[in-house]
């Protein structure tokens, strides 16, 4: 019988299933500093270990300054949590990429770069934009603090399978649409609770088109529609994206791994339970213009009238955002930019942002700030150049922090 | 986790509903890094009358000397509505607590009490009526709860039956944990790790 990615992958990681009740197991588990003290002492308390201490990796990414990262933290709570990450890390033998780690960062961006995120693997983490990874044909997403716990002494789950959905994208980008132009016009179609239950799979011609990065962006806002977890198939670009990354399989096993990755993408009849399409043609700049990622238009476009929605929130919103009925998107004053996040801080967003900023100014009534999503960008090979180029334009540029 | 079999207690008649997660253990005490201590933050707003928490409100139900030591909270409709902090249960049983009763639960409060192997349970609302009555006229009330019969007894002859699932009473019985109902299958996750250690050798980092 068909099957799409997505069951192949939790077919390959069942290991019982009784009373609709399936135990998962899990291939990697990242951990931080906020959601994690207190799985830790539950271990402690009830005298257990933790299973495969080699399969977690810790990052402290949640709760840390975004200046000055080579000083002690001043906020005690901060520093207690970041403290309490490392005694952990170190009482339970689990590998720490502390701050001032050149492989430190977002914990998103970070999995990835080292190699940890693999097509066809289970990755979970107490953060809901976990959903990320899936950008590289694997099963991730986020969960709490009890099942962080979990995940430390079963190096499992206990999850009920979720329902299926298929995105489909067919057209090509323009110059100024992007990946998270066309998330947030998905999310614009199915609403913020459009993929409740369900594990998203985007697939068509524009994904196959978009780098790994804009992938990333892509199945990151996944819990923006309220779906468990977002993913793309892995394709060449996935596979050449993994070629000697730190952690990535090597020699023998990387043929191995590659020959098992080609079978993971959905067969070609295979069913979802609810199928969405979207023409990449049709989508222009996205523009959020009030307090959930639902409420969201194109920058050609006014924003909405409440009289004619007859929705309670979409009046509360503009009272909150200063905006009113049909006033056009292009006259909304900028108060503030902010360029970072788990959706857009990496290298590639960073460049992107450069190449338009270059020979231009921040405007004296905009604060803009820049918050990369991890350090080794120093050592990146022409990164410096146009990092020096966005703190001369204005743009204050700040350490890394998981926002 | 704790198992739970029969428990004979001392029950506190906390006539109130909707009682909310912020109201069980309020938002600032959240900053910790532990799951333990927060019994003492247990209904912070109402148990004193200092913000700091030194000064005990002799009015609150939970101060009165003769419900001290309890273990069973009788409670109003709608227990543990709100957010979905799982520093409530633990402040509950930090506190004491082992059983709640109550009319109705939130969902979320409810599945995080049987994560933490607390008995919630709900009984008709003339049921909990009548146990309020009968509590509350009778200092030093013990009501017993009988999980492997259903039932809620009290000395003056009331006796209630209540439902549960049978995978929340297995677990509460063998003091089994999410993780602890995991474990019993341990084998099955070895045998799944010797062959996907075999087949996927490169997602495991001790080979």
């Amino acid at each position: 019988m068909p099957k799409t990615m997505f069951e192949k992958i939790w077919n390959l990681h069942l290991v019982h299933e009784q009373d609709g009740n399936s135990i998962i197991y899990i291939d990697r588990h990242l951990v931080h500093e906020v959601t994690s003290p207190q799985a830790f002492e539950g271990l402690r308390l009830a005298g257990r270990r933790v299973l495969h201490p080699e399969a977690t990796f810790a990052v402290p990414d949640h709760n840390i300054p975004t200046v000055n990262q080579d000083q002690p933290i001043s906020d005690p709570i901060s520093a207690l949590q970041v403290e309490t990450l490392r005694q952990n890390c170190k009482e339970f033998g689990i590998t720490l990429f502390d701050l001032g780690d050149e492989r430190s960062g977002i914990v998103h961006v970070m999995g990835p770069e080292q190699g940890l995120t693999l097509p066809g693997s289970t990755i979970v983490c107490g953060d809901s934009h976990t959903a990320t990874h899936g950008a590289f044909g694997s099963l991730a997403f986020g969960i709490g603090t009890s099942e962080v716990e979990h995940v430390l002494a079963t190096q499992t789950l206990q999850q009920k399978k979720p329902k299926t959905m298929l995105v489909q994208v067919e057209g090509v980008l323009s110059e100024t649409v992007t990946p998270k132009d066309i998330i947030l016009a998905i999310i614009g179609k199915i609403g913020i609770a459009g993929g409740s239950g369900c594990v998203i799979e985007y697939a068509g011609e524009t994904i196959r088109s978009m780098t790994m990065e804009g992938r990333m962006t892509l199945c990151n806002m996944t819990i923006e529609a309220g779906a468990r977890a977002g993913m793309v198939a892995p394709d060449e670009k996935t596979f050449e994206y993994f070629k000697n990354k730190p952690m990535s399989p090597k020699g023998d096993n990387w043929e191995k791994a590659l020959s098992s990755w080609k079978k993971l993408p959905s067969d070609p009849d295979a069913e979802f339970d609810i199928t969405v399409k979207l023409n990449a043609n049709d989508v222009l700049p996205q523009v959020t213009w009030g307090t959930n990622p639902g409420m969201v238009t194109d920058i050609n476009s006014k924003i909405p009238d409440p009289e004619n929605i007859q929705n309670p929130g979409i009046t509360r919103a503009l009272e909150y955002m200063g905006l009113v009925a049909d006033q056009a998107i292009t006259d909304i004053h900028l108060d503030r930019v902010f360029i970072g996040s788990c959706t857009n801080s990496r290298i590639e967003d960073l460049r992107s942002v450069a190449e338009f900023v270059k020979g231009r100014q921040v405007n004296e009534h905009v604060s803009a700030m820049i918050v990369p999503g991890r350090v080794l960008k120093q050592k990146r090979k022409g990164s410096v150049v146009f990092l020096k180029l966005l703190g001369s334009n204005g743009a204050l540029k700040q350490d890394v922090l998981c926002v | 986790m704790e198992a739970f079999n029969t428990l004979s207690g001392i029950t506190v008649p906390f006539d109130k509903i909707n009682v909310d997660t912020d109201q069980i253990i309020p938002k600032q005490f959240l900053k910790k890094i532990e799951r333990t201590g927060f019994g003492i933050h247990l209904f912070h707003d109402w148990r004193y009358i200092d913000d700091e928490g030194t000064k005990s409100n002799s009015e609150f139900i939970l101060n009165y000397p003769r419900y001290q030591g309890s273990q069973i909270l009788l409670t109003g409709d709608n227990f543990g509505c709100g957010s979905s902090r799982e520093h409530a249960p633990w402040a509950l049983q930090d506190y004491g607590f082992k059983c709640i009763i109550s009319s109705r639960f939130a969902d979320i409060f409810f599945n995080n009490c049987r994560k933490n192997g607390i008995l919630a349970v709900v009984l008709q609302a003339e049921e909990v009526q009548a146990l309020f009555k009968e509590v509350e006229a009778n200092e030093g009330c013990l009501l017993t709860v009988d999980l492997p019969q259903q039932t809620v007894c009290s000395p003056g002859g009331n006796k209630f039956s209540f439902e549960i699932d049978s995978f929340a009473k297995d677990c509460l019985l063998e003091g089994l944990d999410d993780i602890g109902w995991t474990l019993q299958f341990e084998d099955k996750i070895q045998d799944y790790e010797r062959q996907a250690r075999s087949q996927k050798p490169w997602l495991f980092f001790d080979l």
